[in-house]
Protein backbone atom coordinates (compact mmCIF):
# COMPACT_ATOMS: atom_id res chain seq x y z
CA UNK A 1 0.00 0.00 0.00
CA UNK A 2 1.61 3.17 -1.16
CA UNK A 3 0.66 5.57 1.50
CA UNK A 4 3.08 8.79 0.30
CA UNK A 5 1.76 12.04 -0.50
CA UNK A 6 2.33 15.92 -1.61
CA UNK A 7 1.02 18.46 0.71
CA UNK A 8 1.40 22.75 0.61
CA UNK A 9 1.34 23.41 3.84
CA UNK A 10 1.40 27.11 4.78
CA UNK A 11 3.10 27.91 1.48
CA UNK A 12 5.80 24.67 1.34
CA UNK A 13 5.41 21.86 -0.46
CA UNK A 14 6.18 18.78 1.72
CA UNK A 15 6.87 14.84 0.46
CA UNK A 16 5.26 12.65 3.53
CA UNK A 17 5.51 9.28 3.96
CA UNK A 18 2.55 7.86 6.39
CA UNK A 19 3.34 4.88 8.59
CA UNK A 20 -0.45 3.89 8.86
CA UNK A 21 -3.75 5.35 6.70
CA UNK A 22 -5.62 5.92 9.90
CA UNK A 23 -3.83 9.59 10.11
CA UNK A 24 -6.23 12.63 10.14
CA UNK A 25 -5.23 15.66 8.66
CA UNK A 26 -5.12 16.92 12.42
CA UNK A 27 -2.75 13.93 13.77
CA UNK A 28 -0.05 14.41 10.16
CA UNK A 29 -0.01 18.05 11.50
CA UNK A 30 0.37 18.16 15.46
CA UNK A 31 2.06 14.38 16.03
CA UNK A 32 4.63 14.44 12.34
CA UNK A 33 5.19 17.86 11.02
CA UNK A 34 4.89 19.72 14.65
CA UNK A 35 2.23 22.21 13.91
CA UNK A 36 0.28 21.77 16.44
CA UNK A 37 -1.56 25.26 16.04
CA UNK A 38 -4.57 23.43 15.36
CA UNK A 39 -6.41 21.59 18.46
CA UNK A 40 -8.10 18.34 18.94
CA UNK A 41 -11.24 18.76 20.90
CA UNK A 42 -13.57 16.24 20.12
CA UNK A 43 -11.86 14.91 17.43
CA UNK A 44 -15.12 13.88 16.04
CA UNK A 45 -16.30 17.22 14.09
CA UNK A 46 -18.35 18.77 16.75
CA UNK A 47 -15.71 22.12 18.52
CA UNK A 48 -14.12 23.52 15.37
CA UNK A 49 -10.79 23.75 17.83
CA UNK A 50 -9.02 21.86 14.24
CA UNK A 51 -10.45 24.17 11.77
CA UNK A 52 -7.94 24.43 8.94
CA UNK A 53 -7.91 25.34 5.35
CA UNK A 54 -7.63 23.27 2.68
CA UNK A 55 -7.51 24.66 -0.86
CA UNK A 56 -8.61 27.93 0.80
CA UNK A 57 -11.75 26.16 2.19
CA UNK A 58 -12.21 26.10 6.14
CA UNK A 59 -12.97 22.26 7.11
CA UNK A 60 -12.84 19.92 10.37
CA UNK A 61 -9.36 18.24 10.15
CA UNK A 62 -9.99 15.65 12.49
CA UNK A 63 -12.59 13.92 10.08
CA UNK A 64 -9.87 13.94 7.13
CA UNK A 65 -7.84 11.01 6.42
CA UNK A 66 -4.37 12.64 5.80
CA UNK A 67 -3.66 10.39 2.47
CA UNK A 68 -7.19 11.35 0.95
CA UNK A 69 -5.59 14.72 0.63
CA UNK A 70 -2.66 14.02 -1.27
CA UNK A 71 -2.19 17.17 -3.56
CA UNK A 72 -4.23 19.72 -1.51
CA UNK A 73 -3.06 22.90 -0.45
CA UNK A 74 -3.35 23.44 3.72
CA UNK A 75 -2.99 26.80 5.83
CA UNK A 76 -2.44 26.38 8.97
CA UNK A 77 -3.02 29.34 11.83
CA UNK A 78 1.07 28.89 11.44
CA UNK A 79 0.60 30.25 8.27
CA UNK A 80 -1.48 33.37 8.81
CA UNK A 81 1.04 35.99 9.86
CA UNK A 82 3.47 37.50 7.79
CA UNK A 83 6.74 38.22 9.44
CA UNK A 84 6.09 39.55 12.85
CA UNK A 85 2.68 41.14 11.48
CA UNK A 86 -0.49 39.37 12.64
CA UNK A 87 -3.12 38.71 10.59
CA UNK A 88 -6.08 41.12 10.49
CA UNK A 89 -7.93 38.61 11.70
CA UNK A 90 -5.87 37.43 14.54
CA UNK A 91 -5.27 41.07 15.42
CA UNK A 92 -8.92 41.35 16.00
CA UNK A 93 -9.25 38.90 18.21
CA UNK A 94 -6.59 40.54 20.51
CA UNK A 95 -8.43 43.84 20.08
CA UNK A 96 -12.02 42.56 20.42
CA UNK A 97 -11.37 39.71 23.30
CA UNK A 98 -12.33 37.29 20.95
CA UNK A 99 -11.28 34.50 23.91
CA UNK A 100 -10.36 33.56 27.21
CA UNK A 101 -8.63 30.19 27.74
CA UNK A 102 -6.99 30.26 24.10
CA UNK A 103 -7.86 26.37 23.41
CA UNK A 104 -10.34 27.33 20.54
CA UNK A 105 -8.87 30.11 19.23
CA UNK A 106 -6.70 28.77 16.16
CA UNK A 107 -9.60 27.18 14.87
CA UNK A 108 -12.00 30.18 15.36
CA UNK A 109 -9.51 32.08 13.71
CA UNK A 110 -9.08 30.02 10.75
CA UNK A 111 -13.28 29.56 10.97
CA UNK A 112 -13.24 33.27 10.30
CA UNK A 113 -10.88 33.55 7.96
CA UNK A 114 -12.50 30.88 5.71
CA UNK A 115 -15.66 32.90 6.57
CA UNK A 116 -14.61 36.17 5.08
CA UNK A 117 -13.06 34.52 1.92
CA UNK A 118 -16.61 32.86 1.52
CA UNK A 119 -18.18 36.24 1.09
CA UNK A 120 -21.50 35.29 2.63
CA UNK A 121 -21.79 37.22 5.75
CA UNK A 122 -21.67 40.86 5.17
CA UNK A 123 -21.01 42.54 8.41
CA UNK A 124 -24.69 41.49 9.92
CA UNK A 125 -23.68 39.71 13.52
CA UNK A 126 -26.47 37.56 13.10
CA UNK A 127 -25.06 35.64 9.75
CA UNK A 128 -21.92 35.72 11.23
CA UNK A 129 -23.04 33.83 13.93
CA UNK A 130 -24.77 31.18 11.77
CA UNK A 131 -21.61 30.75 9.71
CA UNK A 132 -19.35 30.91 13.03
CA UNK A 133 -22.06 28.21 15.05
CA UNK A 134 -19.12 24.88 14.10
CA UNK A 135 -16.81 26.44 16.53
CA UNK A 136 -17.60 26.01 20.07
CA UNK A 137 -15.98 28.12 22.47
CA UNK A 138 -16.52 26.72 25.97
CA UNK A 139 -15.49 29.95 27.88
CA UNK A 140 -18.08 32.24 26.40
CA UNK A 141 -16.42 34.16 24.21
CA UNK A 142 -18.48 34.64 21.28
CA UNK A 143 -19.37 38.22 21.72
CA UNK A 144 -15.59 38.88 21.21
CA UNK A 145 -15.85 36.79 18.47
CA UNK A 146 -18.60 38.04 16.98
CA UNK A 147 -17.10 41.82 16.63
CA UNK A 148 -13.80 40.69 15.63
CA UNK A 149 -14.75 38.45 12.76
CA UNK A 150 -16.88 41.52 12.09
CA UNK A 151 -14.15 44.38 11.93
CA UNK A 152 -11.37 42.05 10.34
CA UNK A 153 -14.10 41.25 7.31
CA UNK A 154 -13.99 45.24 7.52
CA UNK A 155 -10.29 46.03 6.65
CA UNK A 156 -9.97 42.97 4.72
CA UNK A 157 -12.48 44.41 2.59
CA UNK A 158 -11.02 47.54 2.38
CA UNK A 159 -8.01 46.58 0.31
CA UNK A 160 -9.76 43.85 -1.28
CA UNK A 161 -13.25 43.90 -2.40
CA UNK A 162 -15.57 41.26 -1.26
CA UNK A 163 -17.55 39.26 -3.71
CA UNK A 164 -21.33 40.25 -3.75
CA UNK A 165 -23.37 38.09 -0.98
CA UNK B 1 -10.25 2.98 14.44
CA UNK B 2 -9.67 -0.57 12.91
CA UNK B 3 -6.29 -0.88 10.65
CA UNK B 4 -7.80 -0.83 7.08
CA UNK B 5 -6.60 -0.76 3.18
CA UNK B 6 -6.60 2.32 1.20
CA UNK B 7 -7.41 1.92 -1.94
CA UNK B 8 -7.22 5.09 -4.79
CA UNK B 9 -9.13 4.16 -7.47
CA UNK B 10 -8.69 6.61 -10.93
CA UNK B 11 -12.07 5.45 -12.26
CA UNK B 12 -15.50 4.60 -11.78
CA UNK B 13 -14.88 0.98 -12.76
CA UNK B 14 -11.88 0.67 -11.19
CA UNK B 15 -13.65 1.33 -7.85
CA UNK B 16 -16.59 -0.98 -8.72
CA UNK B 17 -14.01 -3.50 -9.43
CA UNK B 18 -12.11 -3.01 -6.33
CA UNK B 19 -15.64 -2.88 -3.89
CA UNK B 20 -15.78 -6.56 -5.46
CA UNK B 21 -13.91 -7.47 -1.94
CA UNK B 22 -15.54 -8.67 0.98
CA UNK B 23 -15.40 -5.41 3.47
CA UNK B 24 -14.52 -2.77 1.59
CA UNK B 25 -16.25 0.95 1.68
CA UNK B 26 -16.31 3.86 -0.27
CA UNK B 27 -14.76 7.21 1.02
CA UNK B 28 -16.03 10.20 0.37
CA UNK B 29 -14.70 13.01 2.85
CA UNK B 30 -15.24 10.81 4.89
CA UNK B 31 -17.12 13.17 7.95
CA UNK B 32 -19.61 10.25 8.35
CA UNK B 33 -17.68 7.13 8.15
CA UNK B 34 -14.48 8.57 9.97
CA UNK B 35 -16.69 9.52 12.89
CA UNK B 36 -18.13 5.80 12.81
CA UNK B 37 -14.83 4.06 12.36
CA UNK B 38 -13.59 5.85 15.11
CA UNK B 39 -16.37 5.25 17.34
CA UNK B 40 -16.33 1.40 16.33
CA UNK B 41 -19.73 1.41 14.80
CA UNK B 42 -18.44 0.55 11.73
CA UNK B 43 -15.27 -1.49 10.46
CA UNK B 44 -14.38 -1.80 7.03
CA UNK B 45 -11.22 -3.50 5.64
CA UNK B 46 -10.98 -1.74 2.67
CA UNK B 47 -11.72 2.09 1.99
CA UNK B 48 -11.70 2.88 -1.53
CA UNK B 49 -11.33 6.50 -1.92
CA UNK B 50 -13.80 8.22 -4.67
CA UNK B 51 -12.76 11.60 -4.23
CA UNK B 52 -9.79 11.29 -6.47
CA UNK B 53 -12.26 9.52 -9.13
CA UNK B 54 -12.52 12.38 -12.74
CA UNK B 55 -15.84 13.98 -13.97
CA UNK B 56 -17.62 13.66 -10.86
CA UNK B 57 -17.59 17.52 -9.41
CA UNK B 58 -19.62 19.15 -12.16
CA UNK B 59 -23.25 21.11 -11.85
CA UNK B 60 -24.84 21.00 -15.04
CA UNK B 61 -27.76 22.11 -16.28
CA UNK B 62 -28.71 19.74 -19.23
CA UNK B 63 -30.76 20.39 -22.66
CA UNK B 64 -33.87 19.51 -21.02
CA UNK B 65 -33.41 22.42 -18.13
CA UNK B 66 -33.19 19.79 -15.39
CA UNK B 67 -30.13 20.47 -13.19
CA UNK B 68 -27.28 17.27 -13.07
CA UNK B 69 -24.91 17.47 -9.52
CA UNK B 70 -22.13 15.33 -9.55
CA UNK B 71 -21.65 13.08 -6.43
CA UNK B 72 -18.84 14.44 -5.39
CA UNK B 73 -19.93 18.10 -5.62
CA UNK B 74 -19.39 19.54 -1.98
CA UNK B 75 -22.81 20.50 0.08
CA UNK B 76 -21.57 24.43 0.25
CA UNK B 77 -20.44 24.31 -3.11
CA UNK B 78 -23.70 23.08 -4.25
CA UNK B 79 -25.89 25.55 -1.87
CA UNK B 80 -23.92 28.61 -3.23
CA UNK B 81 -24.04 28.14 -6.82
CA UNK B 82 -26.64 30.84 -8.66
CA UNK B 83 -28.00 28.79 -10.89
CA UNK B 84 -28.67 26.35 -8.40
CA UNK B 85 -29.87 28.05 -5.70
CA UNK B 86 -31.97 30.44 -7.86
CA UNK B 87 -34.08 27.14 -9.18
CA UNK B 88 -34.00 25.27 -5.92
CA UNK B 89 -34.11 27.71 -3.15
CA UNK B 90 -35.27 25.01 -0.88
CA UNK B 91 -32.74 22.62 -1.71
CA UNK B 92 -30.04 25.53 -1.13
CA UNK B 93 -31.86 26.52 2.49
CA UNK B 94 -31.84 23.13 3.36
CA UNK B 95 -28.38 22.49 2.43
CA UNK B 96 -27.12 25.63 4.43
CA UNK B 97 -29.30 24.79 7.66
CA UNK B 98 -27.26 20.97 8.07
CA UNK B 99 -24.15 20.74 9.84
CA UNK B 100 -21.58 23.37 10.27
CA UNK B 101 -19.66 25.87 7.66
CA UNK B 102 -16.91 23.38 8.01
CA UNK B 103 -18.48 19.97 7.50
CA UNK B 104 -20.64 21.48 4.35
CA UNK B 105 -17.37 22.40 2.60
CA UNK B 106 -16.09 19.03 3.25
CA UNK B 107 -18.96 16.36 2.54
CA UNK B 108 -20.03 15.44 -0.65
CA UNK B 109 -24.03 15.28 -1.68
CA UNK B 110 -22.96 11.76 -2.67
CA UNK B 111 -22.01 11.09 0.81
CA UNK B 112 -25.04 13.24 2.19
CA UNK B 113 -27.27 10.72 0.68
CA UNK B 114 -25.01 8.10 2.13
CA UNK B 115 -25.14 9.39 5.61
CA UNK B 116 -26.16 6.88 8.60
CA UNK B 117 -29.11 7.55 11.32
CA UNK B 118 -27.85 9.70 14.44
CA UNK B 119 -29.82 7.24 16.34
CA UNK B 120 -27.39 6.80 20.02
CA UNK B 121 -27.90 3.21 19.74
CA UNK B 122 -26.51 2.72 16.83
CA UNK B 123 -23.75 4.48 17.55
CA UNK B 124 -23.11 3.04 20.63
CA UNK B 125 -21.59 -0.52 20.14
CA UNK B 126 -22.22 -1.41 23.91
CA UNK B 127 -25.95 -1.27 22.61
CA UNK B 128 -28.26 -3.35 21.38
CA UNK B 129 -29.16 -2.71 17.51
CA UNK B 130 -30.86 -4.56 14.68
CA UNK B 131 -29.24 -2.23 12.29
CA UNK B 132 -25.45 -2.09 13.42
CA UNK B 133 -25.67 -5.76 14.09
CA UNK B 134 -28.86 -8.19 12.62
CA UNK B 135 -31.05 -9.65 15.15
CA UNK B 136 -29.22 -8.29 18.38
CA UNK B 137 -32.53 -5.92 19.31
CA UNK B 138 -33.33 -2.39 19.77
CA UNK B 139 -32.14 -0.72 22.44
CA UNK B 140 -33.73 2.16 21.39
CA UNK B 141 -37.19 0.43 21.81
CA UNK B 142 -38.18 1.83 25.59
CA UNK B 143 -34.82 4.05 25.81
CA UNK B 144 -34.03 7.29 25.19
CA UNK B 145 -36.32 8.07 22.19
CA UNK B 146 -37.45 11.38 22.16
CA UNK B 147 -36.08 12.11 18.74
CA UNK B 148 -37.33 8.82 16.73
CA UNK B 149 -39.55 7.67 14.20
CA UNK B 150 -43.43 8.43 13.92
CA UNK B 151 -43.90 7.12 10.95
CA UNK B 152 -42.77 4.13 8.55
CA UNK B 153 -41.25 2.27 12.35
CA UNK B 154 -41.11 -1.50 13.03
CA UNK B 155 -40.37 -3.36 16.07
CA UNK B 156 -37.29 -4.57 14.76
CA UNK B 157 -35.91 -0.44 14.50
CA UNK B 158 -37.54 3.09 15.10
CA UNK B 159 -34.19 5.17 13.95
CA UNK B 160 -34.80 8.31 11.61
CA UNK B 161 -32.86 9.33 8.39
CA UNK B 162 -30.97 12.51 9.39
CA UNK B 163 -30.46 14.29 6.53
CA UNK B 164 -32.12 17.59 5.30
CA UNK B 165 -30.92 17.68 1.48
CA UNK B 166 -32.46 14.68 1.03
CA UNK B 167 -36.21 15.64 2.83
CA UNK B 168 -35.84 18.92 0.16
CA UNK B 169 -34.97 16.43 -3.06
CA UNK B 170 -37.63 14.17 -2.30
CA UNK B 171 -39.80 16.60 -2.18
CA UNK B 172 -38.88 18.04 -5.63
CA UNK B 173 -38.48 14.59 -7.47
CA UNK B 174 -34.84 13.99 -7.79
CA UNK B 175 -33.34 11.06 -8.95
CA UNK B 176 -29.98 9.52 -8.55
CA UNK B 177 -27.90 7.80 -11.09
CA UNK B 178 -26.01 5.07 -9.95
CA UNK B 179 -23.26 3.10 -11.77
CA UNK B 180 -22.61 -0.55 -11.22
CA UNK B 181 -20.97 -3.58 -12.52
CA UNK B 182 -24.25 -4.30 -14.45
CA UNK B 183 -24.08 -0.34 -15.60
CA UNK B 184 -25.69 2.83 -15.35
CA UNK B 185 -29.50 2.69 -13.73
CA UNK B 186 -31.49 5.83 -12.44
CA UNK B 187 -33.54 5.67 -9.08
CA UNK B 188 -36.07 8.20 -7.81
CA UNK B 189 -34.91 9.26 -4.76
CA UNK B 190 -38.80 7.95 -3.23
CA UNK B 191 -37.69 4.62 -4.00
CA UNK B 192 -33.81 4.91 -2.68
CA UNK B 193 -34.54 4.48 1.16
CA UNK B 194 -36.08 1.19 2.40
CA UNK B 195 -38.07 1.53 5.58
CA UNK B 196 -36.82 -0.74 8.13
CA UNK B 197 -39.16 -3.39 8.37
CA UNK B 198 -37.35 -6.87 10.08
CA UNK B 199 -34.68 -5.74 7.72
CA UNK B 200 -33.25 -2.48 9.51
CA UNK B 201 -29.46 -3.56 8.23
CA UNK B 202 -30.92 -3.08 4.79
CA UNK B 203 -30.86 0.92 4.13
CA UNK B 204 -31.24 1.65 0.39
CA UNK B 205 -31.60 0.10 -2.97
CA UNK B 206 -28.01 0.53 -4.00
CA UNK B 207 -26.62 -3.38 -4.52
CA UNK B 208 -22.98 -4.42 -3.18
CA UNK B 209 -20.00 -2.34 -5.38
CA UNK B 210 -22.91 0.50 -6.22
CA UNK B 211 -21.60 4.13 -6.49
CA UNK B 212 -24.02 7.11 -7.00
CA UNK B 213 -22.21 9.08 -9.67
CA UNK B 214 -25.06 12.10 -9.46
CA UNK B 215 -28.52 13.83 -8.67
CA UNK B 216 -30.75 15.09 -10.86
CA UNK B 217 -33.21 17.78 -10.76
CA UNK B 218 -35.83 17.56 -13.26
CA UNK B 219 -37.06 20.53 -14.92
CA UNK B 220 -40.88 21.17 -13.78
CA UNK B 221 -39.71 21.33 -10.21
CA UNK B 222 -38.36 24.82 -10.98
CA UNK B 223 -41.79 25.75 -11.57
CA UNK B 224 -41.79 25.73 -8.20
CA UNK B 225 -38.94 28.32 -7.43
CA UNK B 226 -41.21 31.13 -6.04
CA UNK B 227 -42.89 29.26 -3.67
CA UNK B 228 -40.80 27.00 -2.09
CA UNK B 229 -38.83 27.13 1.56
CA UNK B 230 -37.59 24.11 3.79
CA UNK B 231 -38.17 24.92 7.62
CA UNK B 232 -36.17 22.85 10.44
CA UNK B 233 -36.95 22.60 13.72
CA UNK B 234 -34.10 21.12 16.18
CA UNK B 235 -32.96 21.77 19.40
CA UNK B 236 -30.62 24.52 19.34
CA UNK B 237 -30.68 27.44 16.59
CA UNK B 238 -27.35 26.19 14.30
CA UNK B 239 -25.88 23.44 14.07
CA UNK B 240 -28.28 20.72 15.24
CA UNK B 241 -30.08 17.74 13.72
CA UNK B 242 -33.92 18.11 12.66
CA UNK B 243 -36.68 17.06 15.53
CA UNK B 244 -39.14 17.28 12.74
CA UNK B 245 -38.59 19.55 9.15
CA UNK B 246 -40.47 20.28 6.23
CA UNK B 247 -39.76 20.51 2.80
CA UNK B 248 -42.64 22.02 1.35
CA UNK B 249 -42.93 23.75 -2.42
CA UNK B 250 -46.26 25.39 -4.36
CA UNK B 251 -47.44 26.69 -7.30
CA UNK B 252 -50.37 29.29 -7.41
CA UNK B 253 -51.99 30.48 -10.49
CA UNK B 254 -54.69 33.16 -9.16
CA UNK B 255 -54.96 32.61 -6.12
CA UNK B 256 -55.48 28.81 -6.32
CA UNK B 257 -52.80 26.28 -5.60
CA UNK B 258 -52.37 24.42 -8.73
CA UNK B 259 -49.85 21.65 -7.26
CA UNK B 260 -47.89 21.17 -4.07
CA UNK B 261 -45.33 19.37 -2.96
CA UNK B 262 -44.27 18.23 0.94
CA UNK B 263 -41.83 16.02 2.32
CA UNK B 264 -40.92 15.46 6.06
CA UNK B 265 -37.40 15.19 8.00
CA UNK B 266 -36.61 13.48 11.41
CA UNK B 267 -39.95 11.63 11.29
CA UNK B 268 -39.35 8.13 9.61
CA UNK B 269 -35.79 6.23 8.50
CA UNK B 270 -36.13 7.90 5.13
CA UNK B 271 -37.16 11.22 4.27
CA UNK B 272 -41.26 11.11 3.96
CA UNK B 273 -43.30 12.39 1.09
CA UNK B 274 -46.96 12.97 1.69
CA UNK B 275 -48.88 12.49 -1.11
CA UNK B 276 -52.08 13.18 1.05
CA UNK B 277 -51.15 16.30 1.80
CA UNK B 278 -49.85 16.95 -1.43
CA UNK B 279 -53.63 16.03 -2.78
CA UNK B 280 -55.41 17.70 0.04
CA UNK B 281 -54.13 21.27 -0.93
CA UNK B 282 -54.47 20.98 -4.45
CA UNK B 283 -57.54 23.57 -5.76
CA UNK B 284 -57.76 25.33 -2.54
CA UNK B 285 -56.62 28.73 -1.52
CA UNK B 286 -53.15 29.18 0.29
CA UNK B 287 -55.05 29.87 3.77
CA UNK B 288 -54.30 29.07 7.54
CA UNK B 289 -57.48 26.42 6.69
CA UNK B 290 -56.08 24.73 4.06
CA UNK B 291 -52.50 24.53 5.47
CA UNK B 292 -53.61 22.96 8.77
CA UNK B 293 -55.67 20.14 6.93
CA UNK B 294 -53.04 19.43 4.51
CA UNK B 295 -50.82 19.00 7.86
CA UNK B 296 -53.63 16.57 9.36
CA UNK B 297 -53.15 14.29 6.28
CA UNK B 298 -48.92 14.46 6.33
CA UNK B 299 -49.47 12.88 10.00
CA UNK B 300 -52.82 10.72 9.75
CA UNK B 301 -51.03 7.57 10.21
CA UNK B 302 -48.09 8.94 12.67
CA UNK B 303 -48.11 6.98 15.76
CA UNK B 304 -44.95 7.02 18.39
CA UNK B 305 -42.80 4.76 19.10
CA UNK B 306 -41.80 5.68 22.61
CA UNK B 307 -41.58 8.87 24.35
CA UNK B 308 -42.52 11.19 21.48
CA UNK B 309 -45.84 11.87 20.53
CA UNK B 310 -44.50 15.35 20.87
CA UNK B 311 -43.46 15.16 17.30
CA UNK B 312 -46.67 14.52 15.77
CA UNK B 313 -47.85 17.40 16.96
CA UNK B 314 -44.84 19.30 16.62
CA UNK B 315 -45.02 17.95 12.51
CA UNK B 316 -48.34 19.34 12.21
CA UNK B 317 -46.91 22.45 13.17
CA UNK B 318 -44.05 22.61 11.04
CA UNK B 319 -46.06 21.26 7.33
CA UNK B 320 -48.71 24.36 8.03
CA UNK B 321 -45.63 26.92 9.02
CA UNK B 322 -43.76 25.52 5.88
CA UNK B 323 -46.16 25.47 3.67
CA UNK B 324 -47.18 29.86 4.87
CA UNK B 325 -44.06 30.40 4.48
CA UNK B 326 -43.69 28.81 0.95
CA UNK B 327 -47.11 30.60 0.24
CA UNK B 328 -45.66 33.81 1.23
CA UNK B 329 -42.70 33.33 -1.72
CA UNK B 330 -39.04 32.36 -1.64
CA UNK B 331 -37.46 34.98 0.07
CA UNK B 332 -34.75 36.95 -2.28
CA UNK B 333 -31.75 36.39 -0.57
CA UNK B 334 -30.94 33.07 1.97
CA UNK B 335 -32.36 33.95 5.20
CA UNK B 336 -30.00 34.34 8.36
CA UNK B 337 -30.68 31.46 9.95
CA UNK B 338 -31.38 29.39 6.90
CA UNK B 339 -34.99 27.14 8.13
CA UNK B 340 -35.19 28.31 11.41
CA UNK B 341 -38.37 29.06 12.75
CA UNK B 342 -36.54 31.66 14.34
CA UNK B 343 -35.55 33.88 11.07
CA UNK B 344 -36.82 37.37 11.39
CA UNK B 345 -38.76 37.20 7.89
CA UNK B 346 -41.16 34.19 9.48
CA UNK B 347 -42.45 37.31 12.01
CA UNK B 348 -40.49 35.43 15.00
CA UNK B 349 -38.26 37.01 17.03
CA UNK B 350 -35.10 38.27 15.80
CA UNK B 351 -32.52 36.21 17.75
CA UNK B 352 -33.19 33.25 20.51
Amino acid sequence: MNLSLTLTINGETREIVLDDPRVTLLDLLRERLGLTGAKKGCDRGQCGACTILVDGQRINSCLALAISYHGSSITTVEGLAQGGTLHPVQQAFIDHDGFQCGFCTPGQVMSAVGLIAEGQTGDDPERVREAMSGNICRCGAYMGITEAVIEARGKMSETKPEKAA
Amino acid sequence: MNLFEYIRPTSVAEAIAAAGEPGSAYLGAGTNLLDLMKGGVTSPNRLIDLTHLPDLGKIEQLPDGSMRIGALVKNAALAHDTAFSKAYPAVAEALLSGASAQLRNAATVGGNLMQRTRCAYFADPASACNKREPGSGCDAIGGENRHHAILGWSESCIATHPSDFCVALTALDATIEIEGAGGRREVPITDFYLLPGDTPHEETVLEAGEIIVAIKLPANAAGFAGHQRYLKVRERTSYAFALVSAAAALEIENGTITEARLALGGVAMKPWRSAAAEAALAGLSPTREAFEKAAEAAFADARPSGENAYKIELGKRVVARALAMAAAGTPERMPALPASPFASDTGAIAHV
